[in-house]
């Protein structure tokens, strides 16, 4: 096509070609900005910023009534496409007779999918606020139920916006 | 005592000072950038470590020492090594010639403000020195054996040699007002005349502007640091260099800055000389008393300093320059421009004399 037009030379005037006043404008705009408040800025470790509902954090399991909800069926652990999740199913007299002996997520490969949660048939798994996650070890970064387990009361946000939007 | 000893122990004294005093300010200038940038970025900027982040250069430092000093194993061992030596070493030696303010009278003696401020060449020193800088720079590219650096050092010689060119010439016409290469009598003209207001930034408004580009080319800032060129080049001339090698590369770049920064305020802004020199006189401030010479000091360090804020402000607004735009603005608009000037300004001294 037509390469030649548009070229520098055509497309800046001559007192743009002169930079000298483009730069002193420039100069202005920032001069502007440097007296601004800085509204922006949140000073981190003394002003947190509390995530909403919607907002998908690490991974935990519900707790309620002191035991977890959870009952080993396993989808997440089959769902999940980092592969994460390891889950060993045992019995319990409770009402609900099966519960996870073993629940484990491996953060390093947690990707905040939240395939799990939306796979839950017993909304036991949900995706918390809690957004600070710092391992100084692999090992470390392989969560077990105690944990993981969190009291419902806490999630209460989560689980709404499920209810709401899920 | 002797004149000997007093000159040793006079010339050791101003030494001590005026290296420290360059170091604190490359200090202070990396904290100005850090606030400043942050400012025009809209953020608050360093402000954990002391009061204000005022501290925030000094953790920089130890954290500079405190890291591994990394030496590729192809480089060039000894000019690896020697390269921020020769680079921070001329960025300080410049300052042997600048005059912070004019005299005191100690006793019998006249002990000016500067180690050497009135030799006669004080010009063409800065400028030789300055563009000794060059050598450390491309030696550093050089000696790192890295495809970046090397690329980064020959960008950086390519633009000293294009700048320093229109950066001689636009000098030549303050010297040729002035008729000297002395800072110190540079200043005095500027001084007595005008009420103390006849700066060359007046008499040579072009040859400033000129000045003031190159000396941004010449000092590696933005829009002209493609030596550097974060984005291009990882880190250009001082890609392979970490630790306080790297260090002293970062405070001979703003050593440098304030050299620059110096230099216009002298040569163009009347240096240390205050406006309006006969009240001064009046008031009881006479010349070579102490605070007529700590008054000069602190005309001249607002000019500085004034300067340095410029060079950072202009850092964090204007985008860096392509390469070949740099090339077409250095040979084709200021080498000319500064011919013209130069043309100009001996025409009108030789025709209206001054």
């Amino acid at each position: 096509m037509n390469n030649r037009k548009n070229t520098e030379a055509e497309r800046l005037t001559f007192w743009e070609k002169m930079y000298i006043p483009e730069i002193a404008r420039g100069l202005g705009i920032t001069l502007r900005q440097m007296f601004k408040p800085k509204d922006f800025v949140r000073q981190y470790p003394e002003q947190r910023w509390e995530p909403t509902g919607s907002f998908r954090g690490r991974p935990v399991l519900v707790e309620e009534d002191g035991g977890e909800r959870c009952v080993a069926c396993g989808l997440c652990a089959r769902v999940c496409p980092a592969l994460a999740i390891e889950v060993q199913a045992g019995e319990t007299p409770r009402e609900k007779e099966r519960y996870p002996e073993k629940f484990e997520i491996n953060m390093l490969r947690c990707i905040f999918c939240s395939y799990c949660e939306e796979v839950c048939p017993e909304e036991a798994i949900v995706m918390s606020k809690d957004y600070e996650i710092v391992y100084t070890s692999p090992q470390e970064a392989i969560l077990g139920k105690d944990e993981l387990l969190v009291p419902k009361a806490k999630l209460q946000d989560r689980l709404e916006f499920l209810r709401q939007y899920k | 005592m002797s004149d000997l000893t007093f000159t040793l122990i006079e010339f050791g004294i101003k030494a001590a000072i005026i290296i420290n005093i360059v170091l604190v300010m490359a200090s202070v200038e990396v904290y100005l950038e850090r606030k400043i940038s942050a400012w025009i970025q809209n953020r608050v900027g360093p402000n954990r470590v002391g009061p204000m982040g005022l501290l925030q250069p000094i953790a920089d430092v130890v954290k500079l020492f405190m890291k591994e000093d990394l030496v590729p194993k192809a480089a060039f061992q000894g000019f690896h090594r020697l390269a921020p030596l020769l680079t921070l070493a001329v960025a300080i030696g410049v300052y042997a010639v600048i005059p912070y303010a004019h005299y005191v009278n100690i006793g019998e003696r006249t002990v000016y403000w500067g180690i050497a401020p009135n030799i006669n060449i004080g010009v063409l020193f800065i400028l030789a020195m300055t563009s000794i800088g060059v050598y450390g720079i491309t030696l550093a590219g050089w000696a790192s054996n890295s495809k970046y650096s090397l690329l980064g050092g020959l960008r950086s010689a390519a633009q000293m040699i294009s700048y320093e060119l229109s950066m001689g010439l636009s000098l030549l016409g303050v010297i040729l007002i002035a008729g000297t290469l002395s800072l110190n009598e540079i200043i005095l003209f500027q001084r007595d005349g005008w009420y103390g207001l006849r700066w060359m930034v007046f008499l040579q408004p072009v040859g400033f502007l000129i000045f003031l580009v190159s000396s941004f080319a010449e000092t590696n800032r933005t829009p002209f640091d493609l030596p550097e060129a974060e984005p291009e080049l990882v880190g250009g001339y001082n890609t392979e260099y970490s630790g306080m090698k790297f260090g002293m590369f970062f405070l001979a770049e703003y050593a440098n800055m304030a050299t620059a920064s110096a230099f216009l305020s002298l040569l163009y802004f009347g240096g240390w000389s205050l406006p309006f020199p006969e009240f001064w006189d009046s008031i009881g401030l006479i010349e070579g008393t102490w605070s007529r010479a700590l008054l000069q000091f602190g005309s001249f360090f607002v000019k500085l300093m004034i300067f340095i804020v410029f060079f950072i402000w202009v850092r964090w607004t204007v985008p860096r320059f392509r390469y070949d735009q740099l090339m077409n603005l250095g040979w084709k608009v200021l080498l000319p421009l500064s011919i013209i000037n130069l043309f100009v300004t001996a025409s009108v001294i030789i025709f209206f004399g001054l």
